[in-house]
């Protein structure tokens, strides 16, 4: 799980890059579509951290951390 | 009225920062890292106030209105994904090792990491330098905003004195803990505000879809990428956020998190605090195209502060320009903290004092410094006249070339000082060349192709941590047992 969420970091990275609307001017209910791919882009990435949080989590941190050990 | 509500909230900061004073424990880690006791929603709401700073609500407006939407692509939504990934990344990582033996600055890091005086000194002259345009950025944003809301009443130099007068009795008087708590109320004030002056300006404009088709009649190039950004821009600009990884200011915050878990909030919920303060910004500088056509330049900075107080009632004015001056404040104080604590840390601790110092001698320097930093930055910003978009972008360009340093210093048994230094002295050199290269050009590309100068840096600081390490010889074992204990001598708990 831990790989699959990396690699899909990595392909979130990749769609930051939307040329596909790069000329598009219609707007959706006053937003620029250019810039509500962007808006959503930034809930995506939310719910990735969620799942980075629950499953990739360094847990052995909160133990390494401590300075008697 | 609007001079009175504004008053009325640097009270309410003044009385957050002095009331913090109740919990301090009169220890240097007291002052500078709050005791590494902040819990979830603190940390989450300092870090991503201290982040947000002048940069993210005027100069993201101001630069919105020449540029349009590109500009939430170039840096919101590519910090919405990378920033809370080096947090997950670097920040965790960074913040247990700060624990384990007790760092209060990343120089301290670095410097055990690589065994180097030499190396230690070298960052901490270039962290200070690098982070001077990030504090100039501020005090102008202070200076504009009261010099704007006042129609002129109170000029800028007196705008700026009076914002580093507040910064500096909060900073001084409750240090980490009362910036901590000062910059959550701070968050909270320019969140709502954002989202208030985005819909009291646009229902004022009628309604918001009324005023975006009015955009796209008069400025259709404001609302597409079109030809005021290019591809290899929108790439390369994805580097920047990365600079997050080397901000002393960010760096200090992490290490005030009680435990790693205190991360979790920040990291989920950050890409959504991001949108909730630049959308607002980016649209009413676009909007503010349709009221105050024809600005140029840096005059474009105050263009929020000019749209609150066409489309606002005083009182809501004298609101919202407390939300701009709280985001203002929000990093110039954990900057201020930050250098003083690498001042008093770095350099009289360590080579006056020889690491033995009394407590309370580090609280005494680590005031005098920051009173000392902020002076120093008024006066540099009553000289400066650059945009505060560019400005920020220089800072940031700096701080994202050194990235590579800190991974190869976390994730890089390998690496040696001799890498960091060439690393180090490669960002040095093509800062340098590509600032000078610039010059006052606003939209600079390397030879126009797009492609921004923090790639080149980004790219040769990586060759040279990589190519200097393999190279030269390898760490002590010593050094590389502290940094990556062996499997075998981990805590049972982790095994």
């Amino acid at each position: 799980m831990r790989y699959i969420l990396y690699l899909a970091l990595f392909g979130l990275y990749l769609l930051h890059n939307d040329v596909w609307l790069w000329e598009d001017a219609c707007l959706i209910y006053g937003f620029p579509s250019g810039l509500l791919y962007h808006i959503a882009y930034c809930v995506v990435a939310s719910v990735l951290m969620l799942l980075l949080v629950k499953f990739a989590w360094p847990s052995h941190l909160e133990v390494e951390a401590d300075p008697s050990k | 009225m609007i001079l009175a509500v504004v008053a009325l909230y640097i009270a309410l900061v003044l009385g957050i920062g002095l009331f913090s004073h109740k919990l301090f424990r009169k220890t240097g880690e007291d002052y500078f890292v709050a005791t590494r006791s902040i819990g979830s929603f603190v940390l989450f709401m300092s870090l991503f106030g201290t982040h947000m700073t002048a940069f993210s609500i005027l100069g993201a407006s101001g630069e919105s209105y020449h540029v349009g939407i590109g500009v939430f692509a170039l840096l919101a939504s590519s910090s919405a994904l990378l920033v809370p990934a080096v947090f997950l990344f670097v920040g965790t990582k960074l913040w247990a090792l700060g624990k384990k033996h007790g760092y209060l600055t990343q120089i301290q890091y670095f410097r055990e990491r690589w065994n180097s005086d030499g190396l230690g000194l070298l960052l901490f002259v270039v962290l200070n330098l690098l982070l001077v345009p990030y504090l100039l950025i501020g005090l102008m944003g202070g200076g504009i905003t009261l010099t704007q809301i006042t129609k002129g009443a109170i000029p800028e130099w007196v705008g700026g004195l009076a914002v580093i007068a507040v910064i500096s009795i909060y900073v001084l008087y409750g240090g980490m803990r009362g910036t901590a708590w000062v910059n959550t109320f701070q968050t909270i004030v320019f969140m709502v505000c954002s989202g208030l002056a985005f819909f009291v300006i646009s229902s004022n404009m009628g309604g918001f879809e009324t005023a975006m088709k009015r955009v796209a009649d008069a400025n259709p190039d404001l609302i597409i990428f079109g030809n005021n950004i290019q591809p290899l821009q929108l790439l390369t600009y994805t580097l920047i956020p990365l600079s997050v990884g080397m901000f002393p200011h960010l760096f200090n915050h992490w290490l005030t998190a009680r435990r790693a878990k205190a991360f979790q909030q920040t990291i989920i919920f950050y890409p959504l605090a991001i949108a909730i303060v630049w959308v607002p910004s980016v649209l009413l500088g676009i909007m503010g195209t349709l009221n105050f056509p024809g600005l140029q330049g840096a005059a474009a900075n105050s263009i929020l502060i000019r749209m609150i107080e066409l489309h606002a009632n005083k009182v809501l004015a004298g609101i919202l320009a407390a939300g701009v001056i709280s985001s203002v404040m929000n990093s110039l104080d954990s900057q201020s903290l930050a250098i003083g604590s690498m001042f008093t840390q770095d350099i009289v601790r360590h080579y006056g004092f020889h690491d033995n110092m009394s407590e309370s001698k580090q609280v005494f320097y680590g005031r005098l410094f920051v009173l000392l930093i902020l002076l120093a930055t008024y006066v540099l910003s009553l000289f400066s006249g650059r945009s505060i978009f560019r400005l920020g972008i220089w800072s940031f360009t700096g701080f994202a070339a050194l990235f590579p340093v800190v991974i190869a210093a976390l994730y890089w048994k390998r690496s040696t000082k001799y890498g960091a230094f060439a690393s180090v002295i490669s960002v040095i050199v093509l800062w340098i060349y590509f600032f000078f290269q610039a010059g006052e050009s606003e939209a600079y590309t390397i030879g126009g192709s797009g492609i921004m100068p923090v790639a080149v840096l980004f790219v040769v600081s990586a060759l040279c941590m990589i190519l200097f390490s393999l190279v030269t010889k390898a760490p002590e074992p010593f050094v590389v047992e502290k940094f990556f204990p062996s499997v075998s001598q981990r805590p049972l708990e982790v095994l």
